[in-house]
């Protein structure tokens, strides 16, 4: 435990670091004496300051450190769940539910709720929810082929398949709706940590809260999930409560930061194995902790590297994710001899 | 008579799956009772449904008919957290729990005990050793499992049914992928569970000759004759075994209690030999095709063993004195035809 308290002091402290600097640094440069002084509420000479620092940074940087650790837990959800290792809500296609179920809200019922920059309690909580049912099905239906498929890899191309399949129905709607239709769904499609506004940044948090603690209602059966469901079962899990357990909270996890950040690539899938190299356990008591906070470190670290390039334009996040989490995958693949929890 | 108490009692059940296409009932209607303090080795072919019997006993899947009792009360009525205080599994399940500590595996046998986060109590804490020293893997309470042998993943296992506080414990064929010491360590360590902690054990087996020594009851499941029980003497003396492995090139010694090719020996051999040195010879006599007669008249040759570098063998008056078995069998392959 000693080991797991030390990783979580050095990680809130790496996550205060990243998170202070994506407030100082940005495409546009602001003095940080500017910046201390908008963050104590204080008046500057330029108005347009304030507004990048409140409006844009701040809410920026709390939008990346929830969804980080939300994609992050996901994943290792998922991982357990399936008892693969590479996993995550993007290889099982369960982001492209996600989209499709967006697409679904935004093409087929329009945009009659109202505009989508402002906030609309109503209209961000439909997204959301179609975002959900298109998560939770394509989940729903992975965990099907789980009880069919024995073979881990065949499962990952399945969830592939699973994934063009609901690419193409996306691509089926955007032709059939109104070009208004079609860019409001390219706007959501995005995907970037500047996708929640200050005024969804509330409703937003609320959500990712509710499914990281339903997660933390999962780590005893996770543990035992790592025996395989029959030993598990064994234990006295109810296999098919947990299973929805898991369908709820990974389903909710990705349709949440699927509607308003687009699906982000490798954190959910490289992070957690990020989280048993340094830990050295599979123990979840430990390990999703952990998977939380660097997940929130990895998202700040990528978000402030897409700014690095300032003035000339912010860079797309899933350009900058591959770069971290691409070598831990083949890394870990290279070394499953030697990685305990292969085993 | 029987004074030994059931612990767990069928009476004419089905196992199997009930489709609705085609009904896939290995069979409907098994019955049997497990006697507490008892090891009891469940036998049969592959495809004979050992695996779903264990299964079906352990409410994995239902039984398709009749009802099995724990202790007068149906299995099926019991909550998944009762059944897991009751009955602890040891299966052939490829597990990911290579990255947890043995210690960490066995206290998830407290998980049945256990709060919210599965907190451990100091009387946990207490079972998991004691768990870990029964079995004798508490030496390795802080290895990782992926660093253990397949012998100790077993006793792990093992260590974690008994951290269950389990009655009964059932395992799937768990002397399967092991190494022949680590064979009779598992066994030995059951059969100690069953007799000094009154455990009742079922397992399934291909390890007939282990479990000839150390089963208290056998259990002979086949799709032809259904399943047979009995106390494992019983079972020898009447001459069930023999039916029930009944091949052409196959015979039970009942004496032995091993299983042994069906040799077609009719070149008859007088032996004079004591103890080992009979033993050994004979068994050589018999793969290269001989077998042993009382009767001199019989015999083909005469041979007289001293030492294992003496052995003097006489046919048709010819004497021949041979100093070691290297000799031996190459006289014994000349004369094949003899």
């Amino acid at each position: 435990m000693s080991k797991g308290f030390t990783y979580s002091v050095l990680f809130v402290i790496s996550i205060f670091i990243l998170f202070v600097l994506s407030l100082f640094l940005g495409s546009v440069s602001i003095p940080s004496q500017a910046v201390f002084q908008i963050l104590q509420g204080n008046e500057v000479e330029k108005q347009a300051w304030t507004y990048i620092i409140l409006e844009s940074r701040l809410p920026q940087a709390i939008t990346a450190l929830f969804t980080g650790g939300a994609i992050a837990v996901s994943g290792l959800l998922l991982q357990t769940a399936f008892r693969n290792p590479l996993a995550d809500a993007g290889i099982l296609g369960i982001s492209s539910g996600a989209n499709m179920g967006v697409a679904i809200v935004i093409l087929l019922i329009g945009n009659s709720f109202g505009s989508v920059n402002g906030f609309n309690l109503s209209y961000s909580m439909t997204i959301v929810f179609g975002a959900f049912i298109g998560a939770a099905i394509i989940l729903a239906i992975i965990m099907g082929f789980a009880s069919i498929i024995k073979n881990n890899v065949m499962l990952l191309i399945i969830g592939i398949m699973v994934g063009y399949l609901t690419s193409s129905i996306i691509s089926i709607l955007k032709f059939w709706s109104t070009s208004e239709d079609a860019y409001s769904f390219m706007i959501w499609g995005m995907g970037d940590f500047s996708g929640v506004s200050k005024e969804q940044l509330p409703f937003y948090c609320i959500v990712v809260c509710v499914s990281l603690l339903l997660s933390i209602l999962l780590i005893k059966p996770l543990n035992a999930l790592l025996l395989g469901e029959r030993y598990a079962a064994n234990l006295g899990v109810n296999i098919k409560f947990i299973r929805f357990l898991l369908l709820l909270c990974a389903g909710l996890i990705t349709a949440i930061t699927c509607a308003f950040c687009g699906p982000i690539a490798f954190i959910g899938l490289a992070v957690p194995h990020i989280a048993r190299l340094i830990l050295g356990t599979s123990n979840h008591k430990s390990l999703l902790p952990i998977t939380i906070l660097i997940g929130s470190a990895m998202a700040l670290l990528c978000n402030l590297i897409c700014v690095l390039p300032g003035a000339s334009g912010v860079l797309p996040l899933n350009a900058i994710t591959p770069i971290f989490g691409a070598p831990v995958i083949i890394y870990v693949i290279l070394n499953q001899k030697k990685i305990q929890y292969f085993h | 008579m029987n004074n030994a108490e059931v612990v767990i009692k069928a009476q004419n059940i089905g196992i199997g799956y009930a489709k609705s296409k085609h009904n896939n009932i290995l069979y409907n209607n098994l019955s049997f009772n497990l006697y507490r303090g008892e090891l009891v080795c469940l036998i049969g072919a592959n495809g004979a449904g050992k695996s779903t019997l264990l299964r079906t006993i352990s409410a994995s899947q239902p039984a398709q008919g009749g009802d099995i009792l724990f202790e007068d009360q149906s299995i099926s009525s019991l909550s998944e957290k009762e059944l897991s205080q009751r009955l602890g599994l040891v299966l052939t399940d490829k597990t990911s729990a290579g990255g947890l500590l043995v210690k960490e595996l066995i206290e998830l046998g407290r998980y049945p005990y256990t709060g919210f986060f599965g907190q451990l109590s100091e009387n946990d804490k207490s079972i998991v050793q004691k768990a870990m020293e029964d079995v004798g893997i508490a030496h390795k309470a802080n290895s990782y499992i992926a660093e253990l042998s397949d012998g100790e993943r077993q006793k792990a296992m093992i260590a974690k049914a008994l951290s269950q506080e389990c009655p009964v414990v059932l395992l799937d064929e768990p002397t399967a992928f092991l190494d022949i010491e680590s064979r009779i360590e598992i066994m030995n360590l059951l059969h100690n569970l069953a007799m000094y902690q009154n455990k009742t054990i079922l397992l399934s087996t291909h390890d007939i000759d282990m479990a000839l020594l150390l089963a208290d009851r056998l259990w002979l499941l086949s799709r032809e004759k259904g399943l047979t029980t009995g106390v494992t003497e019983d079972i020898v003396l009447s001459g069930t075994l023999d039916d029930f492995f009944k091949r052409d090139n196959v015979v039970f010694d009942r004496y032995t209690g091993n299983f042994l090719p069906r040799r077609a020996n009719n070149r008859k051999v007088y032996l004079k030999a004591d103890g080992i040195l009979h033993h050994w010879t004979k068994n050589i006599l018999e793969r290269n095709g001989f077998s042993l007669t009382k009767d001199l008249n019989d015999a083909i040759f005469r041979i007289e063993v001293q030492s294992s570098e003496q052995v003097i063998v006489e046919y048709n008056t010819i004497k021949i004195e041979i100093s070691s078995y290297e000799q031996l069998a190459s006289f014994l392959r000349k004369h094949k035809t003899l």
